[in-house]
């Protein structure tokens, strides 16, 4: 049997990390992974974050980002072990033999140079073609690629093209130098997922066509069945389990990957409108300085204790609808009556009984708590600013508060970095149910987090609005969370509502075109889903 | 129009501005300053009634918005006014020293500038490894030193103990080219080591910040060697602060050196503004004032248009 392209054995990567408080230590991040890919075959590589894929994707290009160090094991290239190879024949093997897709094409493009320049660098300093060749092929790839003017694209500057097109001008850039292997590194997760459908396509034909092996990282299941050929579940460093992509989704075997596998676990009954807490009436709203709306006439109703999804792309005006509800943006135009009360637009003119039942969570923890303060101080600020509690009383309620959000009393004295990404966002919760508000605007709050810790978020939240009696105002643009925790959906498409209703009535057919595309493109955990989609859209337009 | 052109118009109209608000101050403070030209020729034993005679003379009693806007008015046909001391147009001699200065400046700037950015590379490349330690530690030592002790230190080695260089930086048109390089080698060797730190430790500096970027990693991933890296990637996306630092420096080269050109009796600028500090000379004072703060915000314009010319989004906008 011909050796694989790929051969890792008992890789073992180690880092040196810097906890506050701590002196500097060596930790491992992954322990000993085997794994092959053949010619022309594609391995999936999941897991959560600091699962460590991406640190395993690039030890097949023999780097270790930041302070990662490749510190045992082996990892055959062609028959080559590239973590004994000198410093000049791993740059040989980097973007000749194996190159690389990552998750933000935008930040992966020099912005000083023009996209053609740095789709051809690799191909032709790699001695693979001279420039007129390298530039013909990556031509060639940009039309394969489905980018539009692909004579022209090249000439143009990264932040000239749209984020699906930079995506897949980096893939091009992958592609140009004909390699053996490429390593993806979330290529379509930065993407809203009416692009990502497309690029995924893309990519996936270019796999095929090329004939090249890839190395497909992703934590989103249902995105890696559609283009791999095994998938390898992966786990703090360890793999959990590996298999055929069929073998995996169908029939897991280990609990986590069940977990993985299994959609949303989460119960939730619609609730039917009542008597709106929060009433958005005609809002048209611009930014500073610029001369278009980026909200036109948005009218939406939210009842007490329940949940109102806001759901669209990035720009389609969601985040922005948050701002002129919290007063952050004035409106040009429209009224938002909140608890009876007709809202003052801007924010320092609104009392302080407004302020405190109306309360944000945002979808970065990380930076929207303090580093130097601790958990309890973070909690408290609500209560002394609010109810001015002291002493015990206030001790006392970040206790119950710290309960509710099931972190328990061990928690109130540390601080923000010594909490992982889920706890952060716990605490944030817990900052704003401190100001017992009737309505908390939650903004994006699940999508910086890992799909089984978003989950628990997500359940947490709905327990509490049973308890509080709280309102969400949900924006996301992860529709599987909106079905999950909804009562009433309005769907946002270039600063207007497109569709408004309840949960049900949004989500039952017919639909409109917009919602239609955007309720299709959301990536199901099914082989072929992919190819679906794609012959349905093209019976559709060829329909019409 | 073109957003660029827009900016770049701004950044000049904004730059006339400001330097017509800086000859206002400068005017404003040797007008509030104790005594007068009057009183500066007649000295302190003058009676009352001949500094009253020569201030109608000279015009001194009108209002001073109107000695102002006539002053202004003779910088722009070129008319500085005559110096107190010799009488002598201001113009005439502010020409030749300036050239002189120029002369001196450009040199210092053609050794200090590219040896300030190689250096600056170098110390990325070897970023906390030993090259890095020596060109910080040398570089920083030179800037703490005082200006003139560095001058004398070099004096000392270079001219006194070595006869390799005059320690009088006098040259004149008589000379040729290399005979007026060797005269001025060791205040431009001066000069290059104090304005050598501050623009190689933020080329590093900038550079550094840019090897953050995830483009790097991009680089680095396509197999370039690390110079490739930093020249090709990381130095195109570092130009604005960079550019900011030595036009900062440029201009010091022209407007600082009043030590070193002291200390080397090089007939620059420098030299010519402290004498007439010295004689109470205020014409000569006003204008050197004004030439020195015209080199500054010109320098900081080209520095604001280059940073803007190496923005590609301002460039190529969508």
């Amino acid at each position: 049997m011909t050796k694989p392209l790929l051969q890792v054995r008992g890789l073992k990567i180690g880092a040196t990390v810097y906890p506050p408080g701590e002196k500097p230590h060596d930790i491992e991040i992954v322990h000993g992974v085997d794994f092959d890919v053949e010619a022309g075959k594609v391995l999936g590589l999941i897991g959560e974050s600091g699962a460590g894929k991406s640190t395993i994707g690039l030890a097949a290009m023999a780097y270790g980002r930041g302070g990662v160090e490749l510190t045992g094991g082996t990892v055959h290239v062609n028959g080559r072990d590239v973590l004994q190879s000198s410093v000049r024949d791993v740059r040989r093997l980097r973007g000749a033999e194996v190159t690389y897709v990552s998750q933000s094409a935008a930040a992966s493009f020099n912005p000083a140079k023009q996209i053609m320049e740095q789709v051809i660098e690799a191909a032709v300093l790699q001695g693979k073609f001279n420039k007129t060749d390298a530039e013909q092929r990556a031509r060639d790839l940009f039309a394969k690629l489905g980018l539009p003017d692909p004579d022209n694209i090249g000439n143009r500057y990264p932040h000239q093209v749209s984020g699906g097109q930079l995506q897949r001008c980096m893939t091009a850039l992958a592609l140009c130098p004909e390699p053996d292997l490429v390593v993806f590194d979330e290529p379509t997760t930065a993407l809203d997922v009416t692009t990502q459908i497309d690029v995924l396509k893309a990519i996936k034909d270019a796999i095929r066509d090329t004939g090249v092996a890839a190395l497909y990282i992703t934590h989103d299941l249902a995105v890696v069945a559609q283009v791999s050929d095994h998938i390898m579940v992966l786990r703090m460093g360890e793999m959990v389990e590996y298999g055929t992509t069929d073998a995996i989704i169908n029939h897991p075997q280990e609990d986590y990957t069940k977990a993985l596998v299994s959609v949303r676990s989460i119960e939730h009954e619609e609730k039917q409108p009542t008597e709106p807490v929060l009433r958005v009436e005609n809002i048209t709203a611009r930014y500073k300085g610029t001369n278009f709306d980026v909200l036109h006439n948005v009218s939406v109703d939210l009842s007490p204790g329940q949940t109102l999804a806001v759901v669209g792309e990035s720009g389609s005006g969601k985040s922005t609808l948050a701002r002129v509800i919290t007063g952050l943006l004035p409106p040009r135009d429209g009224t938002i009556t909140f608890a009876g009360r007709t809202l003052t637009p801007d924010q320092p003119s609104r009392s302080l009984e407004d302020l405190r039942e109306l309360q944000m969570i945002y979808q970065m923890a990380d930076t929207a708590m303090n580093p130097r303060q601790t958990v309890g101080t973070i909690i408290g600020r609500p209560l002394e600013f609010y109810f001015g509690l002291k002493g015990d009383e206030k001790q006392k309620r970040i206790q119950e508060l710290l309960d509710e959000i099931e972190l328990g009393s061990g928690f109130q004295d540390r601080y923000p970095a010594e909490l992982s990404g889920g706890q952060k966002q716990r605490v944030c919760i817990a900052r704003a149910l401190a100001a017992k508000p009737k309505l908390i605007i939650c903004d994006e709050v699940t999508s910086a987090l890992d799909p089984l810790v978003a989950d628990g978020i997500l359940k947490l939240l709905l327990n509490l609005q049973k308890i509080e009696d709280v309102a969400y105002l949900f924006i996301t643009h992860d529709l599987a969370t909106v079905r999950a925790i909804a009562d009433s959906i309005a769907v946002m498409y270039q600063g207007k509502v497109q569709r408004y209703g309840t949960k049900s009535e949004v989500l039952t057919p017919p639909f409109d075109d917009y919602t239609d595309l955007l309720l299709s493109s959301v990536p199901e955990m099914k082989l072929g889903w992919l190819e679906d989609v794609i012959a349905n859209r093209k019976m559709e337009s060829a329909g019409n | 129009m073109h957003p660029v052109v827009k900016l770049v118009a701004q950044r000049l109209a904004l730059g006339a501005l400001l330097l017509l608000a800086a000859s206002a101050l400068i005017f404003g403070l040797t007008e509030v300053l104790p005594g007068d030209a009057a009183q500066a020729i007649l000295g302190q034993s003058a009676t009352p009634e001949s500094l009253a005679n020569l201030r109608e003379e000279m015009g001194l009693n009108r209002p001073a918005l109107t000695r102002y806007v006539e002053w202004l008015g003779g910088i722009f046909t070129g008319d500085l006014g005559n110096a107190l001391t010799n009488k002598l147009p201001i113009a005439d001699q502010v020409s030749s020293r300036m050239s002189n200065t120029l002369f001196l400046a450009f040199w210092a700037a053609i050794i200090s500038v590219p040896l300030a950015l190689i250096l600056g590379l170098i110390a990325v490349r070897y970023q906390n490894r030993w090259p890095d330690k020596i060109i910080s530690g040398i570089t920083l030592a030179s800037i703490s030193l005082p200006e003139f002790m560095i001058a004398y230190l070099l004096i000392f080695f270079f001219a006194v103990q070595l006869f390799w260089a005059p320690s009088f930086a006098s040259i004149n048109d008589s000379m040729s080219l290399l005979e007026q390089l060797h005269a001025i080698s060791l205040p431009v060797a001066v000069l290059t080591l104090v304005v050598l730190a501050h623009m190689m430790r933020m080329t590093r500096a900038a550079i550094l910040n840019v090897m953050q970027s995830a483009y790097i990693e991009t680089a680095e991933l396509k197999g370039l060697n690390a110079f490739s890296v930093i020249r090709k990637h990381a130095f195109p996306n570092a130009i604005a602060p960079i550019v900011n630092v030595v036009m900062i420096n440029l201009a010091y080269l022209v407007v600082g050196v009043v030590v070193v050109e002291v200390v080397f009796a090089y007939p620059g600028m420098g030299q010519y503004l402290v004498d007439a500090v010295v004689k109470r000379d205020v014409p000569v004072v006003l204008a050197c004032g004004v030439i020195f703060a015209a080199v500054y915000i010109i320098l900081n314009i080209v520095a604001d248009v280059v940073s803007i010319l190496a923005n590609p989004r301002l460039r190529h906008p969508k």
